[in-house]
C-alpha cells in the first residue's frame, strides 16, 4: 500500500511541476524582450578555424520576421558581401564578380563564411513559440543566473530542428543556453550566451558562441557591438537592387 | 610493273634519304596507331565499366531529376508503382533512391550524396551484398576515393546528418562496412552507399526511388509514367563526347608528325626532279610519255609509305604487342578527374585502324609526290636530256 502511495506522489510531482510558468508563457516573454519591428545591428562574427581565427564586421537591417538585410564591412576580402533574405528566399552579392546568387537547395546547408553557422541557420524564424510545443522541466544555473529549463518539441513534421533545450533567464527573460537536436535525439548544434547587455530596457545577447556539435573546434563568436531597436529603415533595402548598391 | 620496279630501284638507290624518309614516316605511322589504339581501348573500358556499374541497360530518371542541377535532387523521387515493383521483382529494374547529406569525419563537415540501394539487387557489379549487415548502426559502403579523402577505413563510425522529406535535420552513425574500388569514379566521388530500405525509412520516403537501373538483358521496359528512361546513347554521352575531344588531340599531333614527313617527301620529290633531268629526258627519249614519267616519280614518292609501313610493322609491332599486353598505366590522381577511367589502360588495335592508316598515309604521300611531278610534263625532253636547268 505504501509502495503505490509513494508511486502515486511521485507521478503527481513528476507530471504537474505546479511552481513552473507555462512554458508558452516564458516563450512568450521571450519573445516580447528580444523583439521589435526594425533593428539595426552591428555585429562581429570570429570565427575560429584550424590555422587561427579571423574576424567578420557586418551592418544589419532587420524588418520583422521575414526581412533582413547585411552588409559586410570588414575584414577587405569580404567587405562589400550581402545578403538579403525575404521570407524563405536568400540572395548574396559578391563585389568581386559583381554577381547575385540565390542560395537555395544544398547551398543553404554550407558555411556561412566558413563560420559554423550555415545559411539556413539565418533563414530560421525566430519566434520559437510558433513553431514548438513547450514544456518547462525545471531550473538550473547558467553564467550564475537563475534559468528555467524549457523542453521543445516541433508542431508540425516541417520544422529544421525536431526539438530544442533553452535556458531562459528567470529574471532578465532572455534566452542564456540553446540545444538544438536531430530528430534521432542527437545534439546538433549549442548556442551559449556568454555576456548580456541592455538596450531601451531590454536584455539583449552581447556576446555569444555558436558551435556546430558534429564539427570540432571552438565554435563561432557572435558579437553584437550596437543595436538600435524600431528606427525606420526605407523599404528599398530590402529590395534587390539594393544588393549591387 | 615496270614504274613499280624502277621506283623500288631508285628508292633503294637513294640510300640514306630513302631511309630518313622512311623512318619519319613510321614514326606518324606508329603514333597514329597507338593514339587510336588508346583511344579505343580506354572508350571500350569505359563503356563497359559505366555499364557493368552504373547504368545497366539504361535509367529510368525521375521526371526531375537532373544529376548537373543539385536544387532539383530534394524534388526528384517518386513512389515505384506495383507495375514497376513487378519489374523490380522480376530482376528486370532496380531502385536508386537519392539524397544530399553531410558527414563529419575526424569532425570535418563533407557534403555527400547519400545513395540507397538494394543490398541483393544483380543487375549492377557494384558490390551490394555487402550491405546486408545486420548492425545497430546505419551499414555502409564507399569506394576508394572517398575513404581516402575521409580517411575511413571499414569498421569506422561516422557521423551523417540529412535533412527528411520534410526539411527536419536528423543524424545518425553509420558504420563503413566496405570500401570497393571501381573505375567509374562518379560511384565513388562523395557518394555513401546504404541499403534503400533505410535510406527510405530516414528521409521519410517510404516506397519511393530517384532513379530505375534497368537490366542489360531487357533495357527499356515501356514508358513508366514520371520517369524517363535514358538510353545508353545518352548516359554514355559524356565518355563519347570525352573520346573525341581526345581524338581530336591526337589528330593535331598526327598532323604536325604527317606535315614533317610529307615536307620531307616533297623536298626529296622536288630534288630528284631537279638532279634527274637528264635521267627524265631519257625515258621521254625512249619511249615513255610524259605521263608515265609523272607516274614513274608518283609512284616513287608513295613508295615511301609502303615501306615506311613495312618499316613501322617490323620495329612497331613488337612495341604495340607489348603495349597492348601490358597497358599504359595512368599517373596517380588521374582517376580523380570524375570522368571513366582504369588505372592501365590497355589498347584496342583493330585491322580496320591499321589499314586505314595505312590507306590515309598512302593516299597523303601519293597527293604529296605528284604535286611536284607535274613539272615534269611541262618540261622539253629535248632540253631535259641535255641536263638544262628548266
Amino acid at each position: 500500500m505504501i509502495k503505490y502511495l509513494l508511486i502515486v506522489i511521485y507521478l503527481l510531482t513528476d507530471v504537474i511541476p505546479a511552481q513552473y510558468p507555462s512554458g508558452e508563457d516564458i516563450l512568450k516573454k521571450v519573445d516580447e524582450n528580444m523583439t521589435s519591428d526594425t533593428e539595426i545591428i552591428m555585429s562581429t562574427m570570429v570565427i575560429h578555424g584550424r590555422r587561427g581565427s579571423r574576424s567578420v564586421t557586418a551592418k544589419s537591417w532587420i524588418q520583422g520576421r521575414d526581412k533582413s538585410f547585411s552588409e559586410y564591412l570588414a575584414p577587405p576580402r569580404e567587405k562589400g558581401i550581402k545578403m538579403l533574405k525575404l521570407e524563405d528566399r536568400l540572395w548574396v552579392y559578391s563585389p568581386q564578380t559583381d554577381r547575385i546568387i540565390k542560395i537555395a537547395g544544398h547551398m543553404l546547408r554550407q558555411s556561412l563564411m566558413g563560420s559554423d553557422l550555415s545559411y539556413e541557420d539565418m533563414m530560421e524564424s525566430p519566434h520559437l513559440a510558433d513553431l514548438y510545443t513547450t514544456t518547462v522541466i525545471g531550473e538550473e544555473l547558467v553564467n550564475d543566473r537563475n534559468c528555467w529549463v524549457v523542453k521543445l518539441i516541433a508542431r508540425k513534421d516541417d520544422v529544421t530542428y525536431h526539438s530544442r533545450k533553452i535556458w531562459v533567464d528567470r529574471e532578465r527573460m532572455i534566452i542564456l543556453k540553446e540545444d538544438r537536436f536531430a530528430k534521432s535525439g542527437k545534439l546538433l548544434k549549442t548556442t551559449v550566451i556568454k555576456e548580456v547587455f541592455q538596450v531601451d530596457g531590454r536584455w539583449y545577447p552581447k556576446v555569444l558562441i555558436f558551435k556546430d556539435m558534429l564539427q570540432k573546434g571552438k565554435g563561432t563568436e557572435f558579437i553584437i557591438e550596437s543595436i538600435e531597436f524600431d528606427v525606420d529603415i526605407p523599404e528599398y533595402i530590402f529590395s534587390k537592387a539594393s544588393l549591387r548598391k | 610493273m615496270l614504274a613499280l620496279k624502277l621506283a623500288y630501284r631508285n628508292l633503294m638507290g637513294a640510300k640514306l634519304r630513302t631511309w630518313l624518309n622512311m623512318i619519319v614516316l613510321s614514326f606518324a605511322f606508329l603514333i597514329i596507331i597507338w593514339n587510336k589504339g588508346i583511344l579505343n581501348g580506354w572508350d571500350q573500358q569505359a563503356r563497359r565499366d559505366t555499364i557493368e556499374w552504373e547504368i545497366g541497360g539504361g535509367q529510368y530518371w525521375h521526371e526531375n531529376y537532373d544529376p548537373y542541377d543539385p536544387f532539383t535532387i530534394e524534388e526528384s523521387h517518386g513512389q515505384i508503382s506495383d507495375a514497376t515493383q513487378n519489374a523490380i521483382n522480376q530482376g528486370d529494374l532496380t531502385p536508386i533512391l537519392i539524397s544530399q547529406a553531410s558527414i563529419y569525419p575526424e569532425g570535418r563537415i563533407q557534403t555527400v550524396s547519400l545513395r540507397g540501394i538494394d543490398p541483393d539487387q544483380k543487375l549492377l557489379v557494384l558490390p551490394t551484398a555487402n550491405l546486408d549487415k545486420d548492425i545497430d548502426e546505419i551499414p555502409a559502403m564507399i569506394g576508394e576515393r572517398s575513404a581516402k579523402n575521409y580517411k575511413l577505413n571499414v569498421g569506422d563510425y561516422v557521423t551523417v546528418r540529412w535533412r527528411d522529406v520534410n526539411g527536419t535535420f536528423d543524424a545518425k552513425e553509420i558504420q563503413i562496412v566496405h570500401i570497393f574500388k571501381t573505375n567509374v569514379s562518379t560511384l565513388d566521388n562523395g557518394v555513401v552507399w546504404i541499403p534503400i530500405n533505410q535510406l527510405q525509412e530516414i528521409m521519410q520516403m517510404e516506397g519511393e526511388a530517384t532513379i530505375l537501373v534497368s537490366s542489360q538483358e531487357s533495357g527499356s521496359i515501356g514508358s513508366i509514367v514520371g520517369w524517363v528512361f535514358k538510353d545508353h546513347y545518352f548516359l554514355l554521352t559524356e565518355i563519347r563526347e570525352m573520346i573525341e575531344m581526345k581524338s581530336i588531340g591526337g589528330s593535331i599531333m598526327f598532323i604536325i608528325l604527317m606535315s614533317l614527313s610529307m615536307l620531307a617527301i616533297f623536298d626529296t620529290q622536288v630534288l630528284s626532279i631537279f638532279r634527274r633531268q637528264k635521267e627524265i629526258g631519257t625515258h621521254i627519249a625512249l619511249g615513255m610519255t610524259q605521263r608515265q614519267v609523272v607516274a614513274l616519280f608518283t609512284i616513287e614518292g608513295a613508295m615511301h609509305s609502303i615501306l615506311a609501313a613495312i618499316l613501322a610493322a617490323v620495329y612497331g609491332a613488337p612495341l604495340l604487342y607489348l603495349q597492348a599486353v601490358n597497358g599504359w598505366t595512368m599517373p596517380a590522381g588521374t582517376d580523380d578527374w570524375g570522368m571513366t577511367i582504369a588505372e592501365t589502360i590497355y589498347p584496342a588495335y583493330s585491322f580496320g585502324l591499321v589499314a586505314g592508316t595505312t590507306l590515309l598515309v598512302l593516299i597523303t604521300t601519293t597527293i604529296v609526290s605528284y604535286i611536284p611531278s607535274r613539272r615534269i610534263s611541262k618540261m622539253k625532253p629535248t632540253d631535259a636530256i641535255r641536263g638544262k636547268i628548266q
